[in-house]
This record gives C-alpha cells, structure tokens and sequence, in this order.
C-alpha cells in the first residue's frame, strides 16, 4: 500500500474510526459492557415490536400499491432524507472546522484532496449506517409481513444516504462560496438543525389546518392527500418503487446515487483544502487597529460581581455564544410550534391545553437542560481556573445549577407565558415540572461529570449511555407526572416514583458516589 | 531587584509527598521568599508541576504541610486561594470571550470591586499589548496572545504568590520580556513568584534563587553562585550546573540501589 495514497488514507481512517468506537462501545468497564449488551439486545425487540405494530399489514404493496400506501411510504422516505442531509451537513460541517489532524495532513507533501475524499466516502458510510441502523426494524418487519422484495429497501436507503452527503457537500461548498467560512459556520449549523426538522414540523402544520389534529399519518391518509396524489404508474414514485423493490428503479437510484457521490468528490475533494484553510484563518485573525476600540470603549465591561454572579454571567454568555445551542434550542422551539398551534386552534373548542402541552414543554426542558449541563459542568473550559479561585465547590455547583435553570426557564417562558395566559394552573404545573426535570438532568449530569472539550457536546449522548437513559427516562417520567396532576389523575404517584427511583438509581451507579466512598 | 524578606516565607512547604503509580514528589522542603522569584528547574517527570498543583489546590498531597502567606493551604484552601495566582503552560481561558469579558470573570471569582478590577484590567491589557484585542473573542487570538490573556487573568487580582508552570512557552521575544516586566513590577510590590521552566536562559537571568528537583527531591537550591559551588565551581552556564547536579543525584541513587 503505498503511504499518502487513498488507501493509505483510507486504511488511516478505518483504524481512528474502528479505535474510537471500540472506546465508546466496549471499554467501559465490565459491568457497564454487560448493561450495554442487555441494553441493546432490548432496545433491538423493543424497535422491531415497535414497528410491528406502527406498520399495518400491507400485503397489496408489492402487486399493487395504492394511492394511499404510496404517499405514506414517500412521506416516510422523504423525512428520513432530510434528517440524512441534516446528518450530512453537520458531519461536512466538522470536516471543515475540526482541526484534530488537519493541520498535520495540510502541511504534509501529501495532496490533501485523498484525505478529503476519503472523508467524504466516510462520511457516506456513517450516513449510510444510521439510517440502516434506524431503518431496520422496520424493514425486517416489511419483509416479513410482505416478502424479500423489501429486502431492496436497505440499498435503496444506502443510495439515499449517499446522495444526501452529496448533497450536503454541494450545499456547503455553495454557502463557503456565498457567505464565506466566518458565517458558514454557524448558519451550516443552524440550517442542519432545521433541515432535520423542517419536514414533520412542515406536516404536522398541515395536518393541523386541514384535519385539525396533530396526527402526521391520518393527515397524508386522508381522502383529499390521496385524491390529489399522482397515479401509481407515475414516474413521480419512481423513488417509492426503488425502496418497494422494483428492480428498474431501484438500480437507478442507486447508479445516480454513485455517480451524484462520485462526482462531488472528482469536483470538490480538491477545494476542501482551501475551504479549511479559510475556516483555520478564520480562527486566527488579526485585530484592526481601531483607535475608538482601543481608546475608549474597549475596559467599559467590568461590574460589580459575587463569585457565583460571575459564574452565572460568564456561563450565560459561553451558551449564547454557542452555535449548536443556538441551533438546537432552535429545534425544540421549532418541535414545540405545532403543539402550541394546535393549542391556540383548538383553545376555544374545549380541548384540555394541560395534557396537550404540559409534558411536551417537560420533556424538551429535561432534555434541554441536561445539555446545559454537560456545557456547564463536563465542557468547563478552564476547570482549573475555577478550582484555584477562592470560591468552594457547592457554591460553584449551585452557580451552575442556576445558571442552567435561569437558562432552561428562559429559553421556554415564551411557551409558558402563553399558557399562563390560556390556563394558570397548567402553567405553574408546568413551571414546577420544567425545574424538577431541568434540576434532575443537571443532578445526573453533576454525577456524571467527565471533563471534555465543549466541542465534544455532539458525543454527550455516546460518551455515556447511562447518563442519556437516566436523563430521558427521568424526564419523560415528570413529564407524565405533570399531566397526570394536570389531569387531576391521583396515579400520578406512579410516575413519579419511576422518576425518583431512576434518579436514585443514577447516583447509586454514579462515579461521584463511588469517590466519595473511597 | 526586588527586596526580599529573609525570615519571611510566602510559600512554606514541608515534607510534602505525592505518590501515583509511583512516588511523583517524595518529602520535599522548600521555601519561597517574599520578594523572591524563585525558579523550579527539574527533567520531565521530576515532580515540578505536581508539587505547584498541590499549593494550588488542584492536587491533595499524601502527606506534609503547605503555607502561603502563613495561610495553610490544606486547612483553609479558599483563604490561600484568595492570595495566590496559577498559569498554567495551557491558557486557562474562554474561547468565546473578549479579553475584558475575561478578565471581568475572574475579577468577580475574586470578589475584586468593579473600579479596582477596571483600572486593572486596563492597565494589564495595556501592559501586555492586548489593548487592540480586547474586544475580541480569544478565539480568534493567537497562541502568544491567550497566553497573556491568562496572565492578565492571574494579575487581575493582585496576588501575592504567582504561580506559574511554562509561562514562556508560546510566546516570542518581545512579549517574553513584557511578561518579564510585568512579574518584576509585581516582585518590586512585594509579591513572590514560584515558575518552573525548560528555558534554562530564563531562569538564569531572572530567579534570585533556583531550586533542582529530581524524582520528587529537591536536590540543589540557592543562587546561581550557590548552585555553581556545589556542581563543583567554576563559571558553567546553568545548563552545565543543572546537567551536573542532576546527573551526580543519578550516581547518588545508583550507589544506594547498588545499581
């Protein structure tokens, strides 16, 4: 194998990948390997058991599709391609802007265009392997209700996938060339948030307007979709047939598929250099001599401040700056619309706004939250900054913990106000749910600490499975608590305890506890 | 020069030990004067960083005593903070703040009022050359420069012992010696500094005193002079000096495993 060349490269990138997945998934410990292993063997019947029962019978796909069968399978496949390309364009995204070994391989002699297209064809494959990894129960299901014929569908969702990098690569090199690396960064990383979402959001605002309920499926089932839908030998499903397992189509897809990825990569792997040449310069630029700046305006930023008030503030200004925040907050806001749509539709009608929107605010707090945590705690940039002041550990904990609450009730008040204003109660029921879950997944996130780059955010979740079981069991459980109260059902006590005893149960197994018993 | 207090320690340690897989600092004595720039020379693995990380606070010692400014560090760890700075060779710093958002947050870590902390802060900005760059991000600072964003940050609140671990490192010339300039200002004012560093020209030209650690010990401390007499006389550089000492501690530790 000759050094520098593609497989060189190729054979490079296999073993970080391999060595880092090994990490993740088998060096956690015996014991923790063991709950890994249970936890996936559950989750994989759980899925399948899933998709057996949210797939009906359709044994007339494969011979003769309806209209109706039609819309729903392309409606599926075009949510799953645009989370693909939100997928995809996060990971071009790091490619760009993660130096790691970039700059070692752009000051080799090496032309760098090999790595980046092996980069890109990585980034293909891991595309590609989610959304199998995702698509599987339900494909199995298919094929066992409906015949190997189904079977097409994991290639026809590789060729997705693989067109969806493609895309995502078109779509950056298009933004570095009209907004420049300085803003791409951020605007790439909101528009993927967004991309991700846009679609079951987009869905469920029509559902709302024409069916007057939340419900995707009933809405793309329902006689008027089907009515205006294209006939079944129309060339419009072409796609749908791939997936359904018609030979014609399916090999279509995927020789455009190839050929999309193979060109972008003969086009653009060369200019993915430069591209990150100019991100890197973007990182290290020069201040412009501003006499105003440096005269007057620029030691104006001092106040008067408490260690805990600094802390806050400094924490505060960490998150607003933090483009993945931005971006993610965006989509909880974006997956509350509908709710909120629908509550201010139906508000007159009778319908109960508690259960509607009270657990659904809950839950996206918990989540939240539990993500400003790991910033505030685990992605402390200078942890050893803040451990020489002279300030003691609780009251630093109970800076955080504030400034994550302050935070989480902040960025959800808009929702809560608006309830507040529909019904009082709900929304005090809902405040008290959005702090208990918010101070939970801050709790969990506490035990769990791990200190890392705030960079790393994206790897919270794999870095420790048993923080994001605990973090969304415990917040789906105050959030069922919560309607259940708000319902005035007296078995919210169940949830509740679900919740308590998963907490319980997270600090039980929690390092923090384990060092203090030492 | 600054004048240093004889009798009058602004760092005691005694007998302090740490031990990891291996003894990293084995009852070490030392002891920095106030006024006193006072440099820890020693080969990798030898035991500096983790002695300082144990005066900060960042390391519990197996065993021994630390004082600051007869504060003792291990009892009363937040008084002995209040009174001490620490630099690490790695900027301590955010990425997302302005140099004076920066020096704004530590101030407030330090509880340091707001008029203090603002002519403070212009003036180590000021000092430092950062004045251009103070209202932009660090992220988009150089490494040389979040360096001295740090130091500004370890300064904003006046300490009386600074502790710094490869201050130099990443910087060029120029702002070395500001840095340098910086440090002696604060020594003139009665404060003492501890520093380790590879950069054996520094220390030559700016420790009163310089202490050798090796294996957790401290083998040789004193004045170039005094360091000179034991490595045997001469006018050797200290480059030699600490070649010699470290390699005759070798012999020493040889001879007693009888290896």
């Amino acid at each position: 194998m000759q050094a520098g060349g593609l497989l060189w490269f190729a054979r490079h990138e296999w073993r970080l990948a391999w060595r880092d997945w090994r990490i993740l998934m088998v060096n956690q410990g015996k014991r923790r390997n063991l709950f890994l292993a249970i936890g996936v063997i559950a989750l994989t019947a759980l899925l399948h058991l899933i998709a057996s029962f949210v797939l009906h019978p359709e044994t007339e796909l494969i011979v003769a599709p309806s209209k109706r069968a039609l819309v729903l399978i392309t409606a599926i496949l075009a949510m799953a391609w645009t989370l693909m390309l939100s997928q995809a364009m996060e990971a071009v995204t790091r490619a760009f802007y993660t130096r790691a070994d970039l700059e070692l391989i752009l000051s080799s002699p090496v032309p760098a265009w090999r790595l980046f297209a092996v980069r890109i064809v990585a980034m293909a494959i891991t595309v590609m392997m989610l959304s199998l990894l995702i698509a599987a129960p339900f494909i199995n299901v298919l094929t066992w209700r409906n015949g190997a014929a189904w079977l097409a569908a994991y290639p026809a969702m590789a060729g997705l996938a693989w067109l969806a990098v493609a895309a995502a690569v078109l779509i950056m090199v298009a933004m570095f060339r009209l907004i420049g690396p300085k803003r791409t960064r951020f605007i790439a990383q909101v528009a993927a948030a967004i991309i991700g979402a846009i679609f079951v959001i987009g869905l469920q605002f029509a559902a709302i307007l024409s069916a007057g309920s939340m419900d995707r499926i009933a809405f793309l089932e329902s006689a008027a979709m089907t009515r205006h839908a294209p006939e079944p030998d129309s060339l419009f499903w072409g796609l749908t047939y791939a997936v359904m397992g018609r030979p014609l189509p399916l090999a279509l897809l995927l020789l455009f598929a190839l050929a999309g990825l193979g060109l972008v990569i003969v086009l653009f792997a060369a200019r993915f250099g430069p591209f990150a040449v100019a991100a890197a310069s973007v990182a290290h630029g020069h201040a412009q001599n501003d006499p105003y700046r440096t005269q007057v305006g620029w030691f104006r930023g001092f106040r008067n401040t408490t260690p805990g008030q600094a802390l806050r503030r400094k924490e505060w200004a960490l998150l607003r700056r933090d483009p993945w925040l931005i971006s993610q907050t965006l989509v909880q806001i974006l997956y509350l619309l509908p709710a909120a749509f629908l509550l201010w539709r139906r508000f007159d009608s009778g319908i109960d706004p508690a259960t509607l929107l009270v657990p659904v605010l809950i839950t996206a707090s918990g989540q939240f939250s539990g993500g400003l945590a790991w910033l505030a705690i685990s992605g402390e940039d200078a942890p050893e900054l803040i451990q020489t002041a002279p300030v003691s550990p609780a009251a630093i904990l109970r800076a955080k913990t504030q400034a994550v609450m302050v935070g989480t009730v902040a960025v959800f008040s808009p929702f809560l106000l608006a309830l507040l204003l529909l019904d009082p109660r709900a929304a005090l029921i809902a405040l008290v749910g959005i702090v208990i879950a918010g101070a939970c997944a801050t709790a969990i996130q506490f035990w769990y600490r791990l200190q890392a780059h705030r960079g790393r955010i994206r790897r919270r979740q794999t870095a420790s499975r048993l923080t994001t079981f605990t973090e969304a069991i415990a917040s789906i459980s105050w959030a069922a608590t919560a309607a259940m109260v708000a319902a005035g059902f007296k078995l919210a006590i169940v949830p509740a305890i679900v919740s308590c005893g998963t907490v319980l149960a997270a600090w039980l197994m929690s390092p923090a506890r384990a060092e203090r018993g030492k | 020069m600054a004048d240093i207090a004889p009798d009058r320690f602004a760092l005691d340690i005694r007998d302090l030990a740490k031990t990891f897989d291996r003894p990293a600092v084995d009852g070490l004595d030392l002891g920095v004067r106030v006024g006193e720039y006072y440099v820890l020379l020693g080969a990798n693995g030898a035991g500096k960083t983790t002695t300082l990380r144990m005066v900060t606070g960042l390391l519990r010692p197996d065993r021994g005593k630390i004082s600051v400014f007869d504060v003792d560090a291990l009892a009363d760890p937040v008084g002995a903070k209040r009174i001490m700075a620490w630099l690490s060779d790695e900027p301590m710093i955010y990425d997302k703040l302005t140099p004076v958002e920066y020096l704004d947050f530590v101030a407030g870590l330090w509880g340091v009022e707001r008029g203090v902390a603002q002519t403070r802060g212009r003036e180590l900005l000021g000092s430092l050359g950062l004045a251009p760059y103070a209202r932009q991000r660090c992220e988009e600072l150089s490494k040389g420069m979040r360096q001295k964003v740090a130091l500004a940050g370890a300064l904003v609140h006046e300490p009386k012992l600074i502790i710094l671990d490869e201050p130099f490192t990443g910087l060029d010339a120029g702002s070395a010696r500001i840095v340098k300039d910086v440090l002696r200002a604060r020594l003139r004012e009665g404060c003492a500094v501890i520093m380790t560093t590879h950069i054996l020209d520094v220390a030559e030209r700016m420790a009163d005193r310089i202490g050798v650690i090796d294996h957790g010990k401290l083998i040789a401390q004193g004045t170039l002079a005094e360091l000179r007499q034991q490595a045997g006389g001469g006018d050797a550089s200290l480059e030699d000096v600490f070649l010699s000492l470290i390699a005759s501690n070798e012999d020493i530790a040889g001879a007693e495993t009888g290896l």
